[in-house]
């Protein structure tokens, strides 16, 4: 068999198709202080469990560091090492060429290890760009997770550049002579991995509210080959000001209002999951916005004008993109006609 | 003595860093060009292309990135090599302090180069000397040959599981770093010797040790880590001496000399005709050479001038120091480096020395001479006349600490 059907072997044939296939074993135990409803933590949770005891987990400060890896609780089973908030990309280069050079020189025993980063807005988005950029142009095998929960959120969640348009943060109140301080749109990072990056073969988004499809999606990446990237939207109780009982429900709902398309980029394919398939295909009608930004108390200060700008914002994505909700990219239309 | 089989080659400062990284079989290198260290990476790059060395070659995106890559190969039990200069230090600053921290032995190059604004090329030592107070040893060097031996010895006191330390091998930009030089290089095998394999131990990361590196301590275990990382530190002055020792029965010579020229046996400091010196100058790096041929001129005068220059500054050599200037009636210290709005804005050597002789029960007065910012050449006419200074003040009540040399519209 060839080396790349042998890849698309791995790649394919082990989709987990039920979660009682999923793995039992935890590499993400008790020990962290996460707040109840995180959905960053089941994000942790997911990726240890996929990818195993052979593995080597870097993070990236943010609050899956400070509420999460501390000393005499830590919560990783495997291997795990911090790296500084701007640090990403050169932490898992150092720690994939490492293993790398070590193997070929005889110093450790050849064995394929995961080298998984994990990293914030800040320290992917915002900071860390430039080296996880880096990381990407490199051919290590390795996989970095930016875990979005549109907020700087361990220091009293402040706005980024992941933050979406208009939302409160300590960053961005509303007051009285501004009721919108947060006009920016959120930036979109997967395309811009994907676009600038040949020799990534896959880099995806995720929700932690679809375990099966996070979980299929982390094993595709550690499989690929090479550097691979997954964004994950993960909603957050503090930071978005709602009960931590409807974690999962505002997850699906980022999805089935189209504002968080759920896509996969394989080799030079995009493909759409879970409801995000059925609205691109035009079998699911999109939910209003409306029902996903009133549960949030982060957008509470929203009148009729500001639904209505969200809303128009996203049906442009899915109306007039060249890729819906991926890149919003319209000349190659314009010239076909 | 021990027969070697060397050979001769000319290699410039940096140039010698790349072939002692060569010798020392580096796993993990990163990159980011900034002048005058990137030669270094330059020559690491050839080597590597030419199957001399085998090793992964990163490009970083920053000294950020750089040092970061390091670090992190270094913990997974990498041996690896760095560098950068002037600014791009500072732009690493972050993760150089971790490096530190969190104990990984990397081994970095500083083609010390003036900071930025203004922009200048040449040498200062004010980049090299920011971490001065973070837990890197750092060592200064002369020659290229000196770079070369100093590299080797950097691996294996940096990797001894008695110190876990990153060192910082700084060299002057450009007088030093762009400058060729004869340097023998050592038969491979002997290197084999007396460099052991990089091993962490239980501390390295790697799905059979499966620890959490740097894991939040808070309030609860920052200081006992500080104190730790001290010990490591005071752990090294033995560590050094080993290395220098070690080093000269394997190949046959003692660090920094070669078997024509000899220099007196002291890994910290080199001291130059400074036994019955009345005027001691301190310095580091490439201005011993305007110092000695001075100090030969003074001497011819009858003054009687020596010199001592400072390898090692952290571990800082006080009782070296102590031990060399005991009975000198003035020490001038030559700084090419400031520390701006200082105790008598003196320079950043200027106070380690003044504060090494406190303890002495006669102290000899300690002058500072700012020179040589920016790559500026300290000539010996510069250099004889801070000796006449420091001969005009012997015999005087003090009436000034700190001197600019040669600074345009100042009468010094």
């Amino acid at each position: 068999m060839s080396e790349e059907l042998e890849k698309e072997e791995r790649m394919y044939k082990s989709i987990i198709k039920t979660i009682k296939q999923a793995p039992l074993e935890e590499f993400y135990a008790s020990g962290h202080r996460t707040c109840q409803g995180c959905e960053s933590a089941l994000l942790m949770r997911y990726l240890a469990k996929i990818s195993g005891e052979r593995t080597i987990v870097v993070g990236a400060t943010g609050c899956m560091y400070v509420a999460n890896t501390t000393y005499y609780t830590t919560s990783w089973v495997v291997p795990w090492v911090h790296t500084q908030l701007g640090g990403s990309g050169g932490a898992a280069l150092g720690t994939a060429a490492a293993l790398r050079a070590l193997m070929r020189k005889g110093k450790i025993k050849e064995e394929p290890i995961n080298v998984i980063v994990f990293c914030g807005d800040l320290g992917c988005a915002d900071m860390g760009l430039s080296g996880v950029s880096n990381a990407m142009t490199y051919d290590y095998n390795l996989l970095i997770i930016l875990y979005d929960n549109e907020s700087s959120a361990n220091t009293d969640i402040q706005e980024t550049s992941m933050t979406p348009y208009g939302a409160q943060t300590s960053f961005s109140r509303p007051g009285t002579a501004r009721r919108i301080m947060k006009r920016r749109w959120k930036k979109s990072v997967v395309p811009m991995i994907i676009a600038g990056h040949r020799n990534v073969r896959y880099a995806a988004t995720t929700s932690p509210a679809y375990p099966l499809d996070t979980l299929n999606k982390i094993k595709k990446a550690l499989s690929a080959g090479g550097p691979t990237f997954i964004h994950s939207l993960d909603p957050c109780p503090k930071g978005w000001d709602y009960d931590p009982m409807y974690s999962h429900e505002l997850g699906t709902l980022a999805v089935e209002t189209g504002i968080w398309p759920l896509y996969e980029y394989i080799d030079g394919k995009i493909i759409y999951n879970e409801p995000t398939k059925g609205i691109v295909e035009g079998r699911i009608k999109r939910k209003p916005v409306r029902e996903y930004l009133e549960k949030q108390g982060r957008f509470s200060h929203f009148v009729e004008e500001d639904f209505e700008h969200f809303q128009k914002m996203v049906d442009e994505m899915y109306e007039s993109w060249e890729i819906p909700g991926v890149m919003p990219i319209k000349s190659v239309e314009l010239a076909r006609k | 003595m021990t027969q070697v089989a060397e050979k001769e080659i000319l290699l410039n400062g940096t140039q010698a860093v790349a072939y002692a990284a060569m010798y020392a079989d580096v796993d993990v290198t990163a990159a980011y060009p900034i002048r005058p260290y990137t030669e270094v990476m330059d020559t690491i790059s050839k080597l590597i292309a030419d199957g001399q060395l085998d090793a992964e070659f990163i490009v970083a995106e920053g000294e950020h990135g750089q040092f970061e890559i390091v670090k992190h190969a270094s913990l997974v039990g990498a041996r690896t090599l760095v560098g950068t200069s002037g600014v791009g230090w500072l732009y690493g600053m972050e993760a150089i302090v971790v490096t530190a921290t969190d104990r990984a032995p990397v081994v970095a190059v500083i083609g010390n180069r003036a900071l930025d604004d203004p922009g200048a090329y040449g040498v200062e030592h004010n980049d090299a000397l920011m971490v001065r107070d973070v837990g890197w040893l750092l060592v200064w060097v002369d020659t290229a040959q000196e770079a070369f031996d100093t590299a080797l010895l950097a691996y294996r006191i940096g990797e001894d599981p008695r110190v876990l330390i990153p060192v910082g091998v700084s060299m002057d930009g450009g007088f030093l770093t762009h400058s060729e030089q004869i340097v023998r290089l050592p038969d491979k095998e002997l290197v084999k010797n007396f460099l052991p394999p990089y091993d962490r131990g239980k501390l390295r990361v790697h799905p059979d040790n499966p620890i959490s590196v740097a894991p939040q301590v808070n309030e609860d275990w920052v200081t006992e880590i500080r104190r730790q990382h001290d010990e490591g530190m005071e752990r090294a002055r033995t560590v050094i001496k080993e290395a220098y020792e070690s080093f000269k029965k394997t190949f046959g010579r003692y660090p920094g000399t070669t078997r024509d020229i000899t220099m007196p046996e002291n890994p910290f400091v080199e001291p130059y005709m400074v036994e019955d010196a009345d005027v001691v100058l301190v310095g580091m790096g490439t201005v011993s050479k305007p110092m000695k041929v001075a100090i030969k001129n003074m001497r011819e005068k009858g003054i009687k001038a020596g010199m001592l220059r400072i390898r090692w500054f952290r571990p800082f050599p006080a009782e070296d120091v102590m031990k060399y200037l005991a009975n000198a009636k003035v020490v001038c210290v030559v700084d090419r480096d400031y520390s701006l709005g200082s105790p008598f804005r003196g320079g950043v050597v200027y106070h380690e020395v003044r504060s090494s002789l406190y303890d002495l029960d006669e102290r000899p007065k300690v002058l500072s001479f700012i020179g040589g910012l920016g790559g500026r050449e300290i000539t010996i006419q510069d250099v004889e006349k801070i000796i006449k200074i420091g001969v005009e003040q012997r015999d005087t009540p003090l009436t000034r600490h700190t001197y600019w040399v040669n600074v345009r519209g100042d009468p010094w």
